[in-house]
C-alpha cells in the first residue's frame, strides 16, 4: 500500500534540480565542432606564443650577422633561415607573434568597449538620440576600413599607440551597428517591458536584462574582426606607419623582406603565412561560436 | 521599506479610475516633413474597475485593447486622460509612478517572449522584488513560494530556464511574477489565448484561486467571450478605440444592448441547432482607426444605422437592463426611429442572440 502511494505522488528530491545554464550549452556544443575546438586550440598556442615567445625562441631576434644573410629554409642552426640582416627567422617569427597579436587584439577589445556601449545606448533609448547617434557613426562607416585605418594613422603620425587608436576608431562603427540591432530587436521583447513595468531604471533592465542577450552576439563579431585588425595593423606596419624597426611583427618583416622576393621568396612569404594562419584561426574561432550560440529555443 | 500594498480608500472606491483616457500614434512623416495623420488607437475612454472584481475587455483585433492594457501599465504615456488608483492620481505626488508599479502588474499573450531566456525561473520572478529594495535572498525565498502557489513545484523549476517548460508552465511563471511585488491589480492581457483548451481552463482556474486568496481584482483582456463570461463580474465591449457598452456580465450577455455587442455574442459558436447563425453576424473589417468614421464608429457596419448615427456620436448612458452603452436606439428622445420615444419608456429590442 504504502509503495503504491508512493508512486501516485513522487517525493520531490530535497536538492533543486539545475538545469544546464546558456553558456554551459554553448561550450558543449562548441566542443563537438572539430574545425572550431582545433582553431580554437592554434589561438591558444599563439597566445601562449606571444606570452612565453621570447623565452622559447632559440636566439636573439636583434643579432645580425652580415655573413650570413637570407639563408635558405633548413640551414645550418636556423631551421627557417635568416632575413635580410641575418637575424633567425624562427626567432623572429615566435618574438613577432608577441606584438602582432597584441596590435591585432587590442583595437579590437578596446572597440568592443566603446563600440558597445555606443550601440546599447542608441538601440536601447532608441528615438532620435539613437538617430543622431548611429548617422555620426555612419560617417566613418562610409569610409573603406583600410582608407580610414591609413588616413588617421597618417594624421595621427607613426608609431604603435597612434595605430592602435586609428585601428580602435575602425573598428567602433561596425560593432556600434551590431550592438545597435542587437539591442533593439531584444529591447522589443516582452520580458523587457515587463522589467520596465515592475519600475526598474533604465541601468538595471540593461544590466539585467539586455547585457546578457546582447554581448554574446556582439563579442562573436569582433572575433571575427580580430583577424581584419591583424591584417591592417599588419599593413599599417608594412607602410611604415605602425610598428618601427628593429622590432619584430610580422607586417613590418613582410615589408622589410619584401626585397628579397626574387632571390628568397620562402623566407619572404614566411610573415605572410603566419598572418594568413593568425586570421584563419579567429575566423573559424567566430563561425564556431556563432553556430554553438545558435541555440533554438 | 515595507512591501505591503495597504487598502487606501475602502471597498467602496474604485480601484482604478480611467477617466477620458486618449492614446494617437503619430504615422511616419514624409519626405518634406508632413504629417500623415494619426492612428486613434484609444480614443476618449473611460471606465471603473472595482475592488474584488474582474472586468472583462473585449473587442476585434484593433479596437485598442492592447494598447489600453499598455496604457494602464504606463508602459506608454497617454496623449489625454487621467488613471486614479485608489483614490489617487497616478504620477502625482500621492502615487508617483514606481509605487503605482508596485499596485499593479501585468501578464503578457505570449508566454515565451515574456521570460529572458538567459534567467532561471526564480531569478525573473524575484526581479521586481529586488528592484524594490527587498534583499536577495528573502526575494528568492519569495519566487519559490510563489511557484508554490501557482503549482509549480520549486524544487523542479526554479533553477529551470524558459525554454525547458512548456508553455502552460511558462504562463504560471509570469502570473507568479505579476504577483511577487503583492500588487492587487493584475491585468491580464490575453494571458490564456496562446495556450491550449485543457492548458487554458487550469490556468484560468488557477486565477481564479489565486484571486481569491490573496484578494485580487482584474483587468482581463481577450477575444474569446466564453473565456471572459466565464472569468468576468463585469465586461466592457471596445470598438475602434472606444467603449461602446459595459455592464455586468451576465445582463450583458443575456440582453446586450448595442448592435455591436450583438453580433459579437451572435458571433460565438453555438452546438444548439436552433441557434445556428447563417449569415456572418459582421460583415469586413473594422474601418481604419487612422480616419474613423464621423458620428458613431459603427454605423458602417451597423444594421440599424440611421442619418443620426453618422452625424452625431453617441455617449455612454444607463441603458434598458442598467448597462451603459454608446447608441443612439438606446437615448430617449434622439433623432432614431429606434429610439424610445419619451423620458424613460425604453422600447426594447429584439434581440436575436
Amino acid at each position: 500500500m504504502t509503495s503504491l502511494n508512493a508512486a501516485a505522488s513522487p517525493v520531490l528530491p530535497l536538492v533543486y534540480e539545475r538545469s544546464a545554464g546558456y553558456w554551459e550549452t554553448v561550450g558543449r556544443r562548441f566542443l563537438r565542432d572539430k574545425v572550431a575546438v582545433g582553431a580554437a586550440l592554434v589561438v591558444l598556442l599563439l597566445m601562449v606564443l606571444a606570452v612565453f615567445g621570447p623565452w622559447l625562441a632559440p636566439m636573439d631576434p636583434y643579432q645580425s650577422a652580415m655573413l650570413k644573410r637570407l639563408k635558405p629554409i633548413g640551414f645550418e642552426g636556423h631551421p627557417l633561415g635568416t632575413d635580410e640582416l641575418g637575424r633567425d627567422m624562427l626567432t623572429r617569427l615566435m618574438v613577432g607573434a608577441k606584438l602582432s597579436l597584441f596590435m591585432g587584439i587590442t583595437p579590437v577589445v578596446c572597440a568592443f568597449f566603446i563600440g558597445s556601449l555606443i550601440g546599447i545606448t542608441a538601440g536601447y533609448t532608441g528615438g532620435w538620440v539613437n538617430s543622431v547617434m548611429m548617422r555620426t557613426i555612419d560617417v566613418f562607416y562610409a569610409f573603406p576600413s583600410v582608407l580610414l585605418a591609413i588616413a588617421l594613422s597618417g594624421a595621427l603620425g607613426a608609431g604603435i599607440t597612434n595605430s592602435l587608436i586609428s585601428l580602435t576608431i575602425v573598428f567602433i562603427p561596425p560593432l556600434a551597428r551590431v550592438a545597435e540591432s542587437v539591442t533593439t530587436q531584444i529591447r522589443e521583447r516582452d520580458f523587457v517591458e515587463a522589467a520596465r513595468a515592475s519600475g526598474a531604471s533604465a541601468f538595471t533592465i540593461v544590466r539585467v536584462h539586455v547585457l546578457g542577450n546582447v554581448l554574446g552576439p556582439i563579442f562573436v563579431y569582433a572575433t571575427s574582426l580580430i583577424a581584419v585588425s591583424m591584417i591592417l595593423a599588419s599593413g599599417l606596419s608594412f607602410l611604415g606607419l605602425g610598428v618601427k624597426p628593429p622590432e619584430p611583427e610580422w607586417g613590418l618583416m613582410l615589408n622589410t623582406l619584401r626585397t628579397a622576393i626574387y632571390t628568397q621568396p620562402w623566407i619572404a612569404a614566411l610573415p605572410g603565412a603566419m598572418i594568413f594562419m593568425t586570421s584563419i584561426a579567429f575566423n573559424l574561432l567566430a563561425d564556431g561560436l556563432r553556430s554553438a550560440m545558435e541555440i533554438k529555443q | 521599506m515595507t512591501m505591503a500594498n495597504d487598502e487606501v480608500g475602502g471597498s467602496s472606491q474604485p480601484m482604478l479610475s480611467v477617466r477620458g483616457l486618449v492614446k494617437h500614434f503619430p504615422l511616419k512623416k514624409d519626405l518634406l516633413g508632413r504629417g500623415a495623420g494619426v492612428v486613434r488607437a484609444v480614443d476618449g475612454v473611460s471606465f471603473d474597475v472595482f475592488k474584488g472584481e474582474t472586468l472583462g475587455v473585449v473587442g476585434e483585433s484593433g479596437c485598442g485593447k492592447s494598447t489600453t492594457a499598455r496604457l494602464l501599465m504606463q508602459l506608454i504615456n497617454h496623449d489625454q486622460g487621467e488613471l486614479v488608483f485608489d483614490g489617487q492620481t497616478v504620477g502625482s505626488k500621492s502615487l508617483p509612478l514606481k509605487d503605482y508599479r508596485r499596485q499593479a502588474q501585468m501578464v503578457f499573450q505570449d508566454s515565451y517572449a515574456s521570460l529572458n531566456p538567459r534567467l532561471t525561473m526564480e531569478d525573473s520572478i524575484a526581479f521586481a522584488p529586488m528592484v524594490h529594495g527587498l534583499p536577495e535572498r528573502e526575494a528568492i525565498e519569495r519566487a519559490r513560494d510563489l511557484l508554490e502557489r501557482v503549482g509549480l513545484a520549486p524544487q523542479r523549476f526554479a533553477e529551470r530556464y524558459p525554454h525547458e517548460l512548456s508553455g502552460g508552465q511558462r504562463q504560471r511563471v509570469n502570473i507568479a511574477r505579476a504577483l511577487a511585488l503583492q500588487s492587487r491589480l493584475i491585468i491580464l492581457d490575453e494571458a490564456v489565448s496562446a495556450l491550449d483548451k485543457s492548458v487554458e481552463a487550469q490556468v484560468l482556474n488557477l486565477l481564479l484561486d489565486l484571486k481569491e486568496a490573496f484578494g485580487l481584482t482584474y483587468i482581463f483582456i481577450s477575444h474569446d467571450l466564453n473565456v471572459v463570461r466565464y472569468m468576468s463580474d463585469r465586461v466592457m465591449v471596445m470598438y475602434l478605440g472606444q467603449v461602446v457598452e459595459v455592464g455586468d456580465s451576465e445582463i450583458l450577455f443575456k440582453h446586450a444592448a448595442h448592435p455591436y455587442t450583438q453580433a459579437l455574442l451572435s458571433s460565438i459558436p453555438t452546438l444548439d441547432p436552433d441557434r445556428r447563425t447563417e449569415t456572418p453576424p459582421l460583415a469586413g473589417d473594422p474601418p481604419n482607426p487612422i480616419n474613423p468614421p464621423s458620428g458613431c464608429r459603427f454605423h458602417t457596419r451597423c444594421a440599424h444605422a440611421q442619418a443620426i448615427c453618422s452625424e452625431k456620436m453617441p455617449v455612454l448612458a444607463p441603458a434598458q437592463h442598467g448597462q451603459q452603452v454608446a447608441c443612439w436606439m438606446h437615448v430617449a428622445g434622439a433623432a432614431h426611429t429606434g429610439a424610445p420615444s419619451g423620458q424613460g419608456a425604453v422600447k426594447p429590442l429584439e434581440v436575436a442572440a
